[in-house]
C-alpha cells in the first residue's frame, strides 16, 4: 500500500474511533441525565421526562420570564440534566400565575403551549410522605397544607376521623386528590416540620396504576344499567317443611306457626334449658 | 512560528501605531463583552433589553434569536420546535450567512476570548509542538453530536458543549463551569495550539458550513504587496484558508478567503503591515473572477 494512502487511512481511522468513543461517552451521559432528582419539578406544562431532554434547548427564557425566581436552570455539578430549568418546592415552590409566563416564553414548545390554564398544569403531585410525623394524624390541629393550597379544597381535602387516643376527639387528616393537584409545591413549602411531611413527587413516582385489564363490577354494572353477568339459576335446597330459602338477600325463611322450629327464638334460652331437643 | 522579528505583528505596530494594528482586535473584544454585558444587564440591573442565552434569546420581549445548531439536534431527537424557535433560528441564519458563519465564533463566542488567551501565552511560553488534531475532526464530531441526539432522543451534546454551558453560565451561574474554561485554556496552551475552536469545536463547524456561501468576507485585495512576512499566518486561527487567496494568482484563484472555516476575526488585516487584507464582500468580486473557486478541501 503506498505509504500516504497508509497515513490517510491510518488517521481516518484514529478520528473515527476517537471520535466513536466520544460519542458512546455523550450517549451514557444521557442516559444518565434522565435520572431527575425526585426533588426537581419541571415548569407547568413540561412534556415527559424523556421528551423534554430532547425538546428543552437550555435558554433559560422561562426562568427569565419567571416573576418569583421559582425557576432555576441547573448548572454543572447538579444533579439534574444540565441547563435545564426545574424548581425545588421547599426552595421556592410555583405560584401558579394565571397567563403562566414560563409557558409563553419557551421558543420550542418543550413546556406545552396548549396549557392554558394553570389549574391544568401537571408538574408533580403532592403526597403525604410521611404520616408518623404529620401532626394532623396525631390529632393536632393544622390544616396548613390544606389552608395554603391554590386549588383550595379540591387538590387537599380534609376527612374527619376518630382519634383514638383521646377517644373523644377528631383528626383532620389531609388527603390529597391528584385530579386537582398541579403539583405547584406550596403545601410543601409551607408544611410546618422541620422537613415536609407533605412532598411534591413526579408524577412516575406518585401515582400507581391499575392493570389495564382490572374492571370494577359496580363501575362496570352502573355503565350497562344492569347487572352484566347471567343470574343465578334458582337453586333448590332439600328443606324441612314450612322453610324456604330467598336469593335476593333475605336467606333462610321459616314459616312462622307453632313446631315450625324446634329451635327457640333467643338460642341462649335452648343453651340454657340444658335440654337437648 | 517564523516571523521576521519574533512575535507577529511588530511591523504592523511599528509602521501603523498599536492602536492601528490592534483595530479589528480591540473592536472585536469590545463586541464580545458588549453582547456578554447586554445579556447581564437584566440580571444585574434589571434593564432586559435581551434575555436568555446563546441558545435562545429575546431582543426587547419581541424579536427572537435562536442557536440553528442546537434546534437542528432538538429537530434529530423527534421534537418540532414553536414558531418562535424557528424564526429566531432564521433569523441567525440570515445574520450569519451576511456575516460569515464563524463570525459567531471570534466576535460572540465568550470560548474565543479565553482560547485567544491561551494561543497569547503559548507564544510567550514559547511552547511547540503537542498533539497534531485533524482539522476535519470537528465535522466528525458534529457528525456524532447530530447522530447521539438521534439515537438518545435527548440533546446530549448540551451536557457537555462548552460554548453554551460557558456562556449560560455567566448570565445563569457558573457551578463547576469555570472547570471547563480552565480545561480547554490549558488545552490550547500545552496540548496543542488553537485546539478547540480550529480543530475540535463542533458549535463552530456548524457555523462553518454557514460561512462557505456567506457574503462578508475578507479579502486579501492587494496581495501583491506581500512580502511574505508571515505574520497573517502565525496570527490566523485558521492558517490554512489563507494560502489560497493569498498565493492564489498563478492558479487565477480570487483574493477572497472562500473557507467557512476563516472566522471574519480581522487578525490578518490589523496585523498586516502592508495592508494586504481587508474586509469585502462575495458580490464585489463575483465581477472580477468569474472563475469558479476551488473551495477548502475538507481533510
Amino acid at each position: 500500500m503506498n505509504p500516504q494512502r497508509r497515513k490517510f487511512l491510518t488517521d481516518s481511522l484514529k478520528t473515527v474511533c476517537g471520535v466513536g468513543v466520544v460519542a458512546l461517552g455523550l450517549g451514557l451521559l444521557s442516559r444518565q441525565s434522565r435520572a431527575l432528582p425526585a426533588t426537581a419539578i419541571r415548569p407547568p406544562g413540561a412534556l415527559p421526562e424523556e421528551d423534554f431532554l430532547g425538546a428543552c434547548i437550555r435558554c433559560g427564557l422561562c426562568v427569565r420570564d419567571c416573576p418569583y425566581d421559582t425557576l432555576r436552570l441547573s448548572r454543572p455539578g447538579e444533579a439534574v440534566a444540565l441547563g435545564t430549568p426545574y424548581f425545588v418546592a421547599r426552595d421556592i415552590p410555583c405560584e401558579m400565575c394565571e397567563d403562566i409566563p414560563c409557558v409563553k416564553a419557551c421558543p420550542t414548545g418543550a413546556l406545552k403551549p396548549d396549557l392554558t390554564r394553570i389549574d391544568n398544569a401537571r408538574m408533580g403531585l403532592a403526597v403525604v410522605i410521611d404520616q408518623e410525623s404529620c401532626i394532623a394524624f396525631r390529632g393536632l390541629r393544622c390544616e396548613v397544607c390544606f389552608n395554603i393550597c391554590p386549588v383550595r379544597g379540591k387538590a387537599i381535602s380534609l376527612e374527619y376521623q376518630h382519634n383514638a387516643r383521646s377517644g373523644k376527639h377528631a383528626r383532620f387528616i389531609p388527603i390529597v386528590h391528584s385530579d386537582a393537584c398541579t403539583g405547584c409545591g406550596k403545601c410543601e413549602k409551607s408544611c410546618v416540620l422541620d422537613e415536609a411531611a407533605i412532598k411534591v413527587l413526579p408524577l412516575h413516582l406518585a401515582k400507581g396504576l391499575l392493570g389495564r385489564h382490572y374492571r370494577l363490577g359496580w363501575e362496570e354494572k352502573a355503565k350497562a344499567g344492569g347487572s352484566l353477568v347471567t343470574p343465578d339459576a334458582q337453586h333448590s335446597y332439600n328443606l324441612p317443611e314450612g322453610m324456604s330459602y330467598e336469593h335476593g338477600g333475605a336467606g333462610l325463611i321459616m314459616d312462622k306457626g307453632e313446631g315450625a322450629t324446634p329451635f327457640q327464638d333467643d338460642p341462649l334460652r335452648t343453651l340454657n334449658s340444658r335440654r337437648l331437643p | 512560528m517564523a516571523t521576521r522579528d519574533g512575535y507577529p505583528g511588530r511591523e504592523a505596530v511599528r509602521l501603523k501605531g498599536w492602536l492601528g494594528a490592534h483595530k479589528w482586535f480591540l473592536l472585536r473584544r469590545l463586541t464580545q463583552l458588549v453582547v456578554l454585558i447586554l445579556f447581564l444587564l437584566g440580571p444585574w440591573f434589571g434593564l432586559w433589553l435581551i434575555k436568555g442565552s446563546m441558545a435562545s434569546s429575546e431582543i426587547l420581549d419581541r424579536i427572537p434569536l435562536t442557536d440553528p445548531y442546537v434546534l437542528l439536534q432538538m429537530w434529530l431527537t423527534g421534537h418540532w420546535p414553536a414558531t418562535s424557535g424557528l424564526l429566531g433560528a432564521a433569523i441567525v441564519l440570515l445574520a450569519y450567512w451576511l456575516l460569515g458563519g464563524r463570525a459567531y465564533c471570534s466576535w460572540v463566542c465568550p470560548i474565543n476570548m479565553v482560547t485567544d488567551a491561551a494561543e497569547w501565552l503559548r507564544l510567550r511560553l514559547g511552547v511547540k509542538g503537542g498533539a497534531s488534531l485533524s482539522r476535519g475532526l470537528r465535522y466528525w464530531l458534529l457528525g456524532a453530536t447530530l447522530i447521539v441526539a438521534l439515537v438518545t432522543g435527548t440533546l446530549a451534546w448540551e451536557l457537555l458543549n462548552p460554548v453554551s454551558m460557558v456562556f449560560r453560565g455567566l448570565i445563569f451561574g457558573m457551578g463547576l463551569a469555570w472547570g471547563m474554561v480552565i480545561a480547554i485554556f490549558l488545552l490550547d496552551v500545552f496540548i496543542s495550539r488553537r485546539a478547540w475552536c480550529g480543530h475540535i469545536c463542533p458549535v463552530g463547524a456548524f457555523y462553518s458550513l454557514i460561512g462557505f456561501g456567506s457574503l462578508l468576507r475578507v479579502s486579501a485585495v492587494n496581495r501583491d504587496r506581500c512580502d511574505d512576512c508571515m505574520d497573517c499566518f502565525a496570527v490566523c486561527p485558521e492558517q490554512q484558508v489563507i494560502r489560497p487567496a493569498l498565493k492564489g494568482t498563478p492558479q487565477g484563484r480570487s483574493p477572497l478567503i472562500l473557507s467557512g472555516n476563516c472566522t471574519n476575526c480581522g487578525r490578518c488585516i490589523d496585523l498586516c503591515a502592508r495592508d494586504v487584507f481587508r474586509f469585502s464582500t462575495r458580490i464585489q468580486h463575483q465581477a472580477a473572477h468569474l472563475g469558479l473557486e476551488k473551495r477548502e478541501v475538507l481533510p
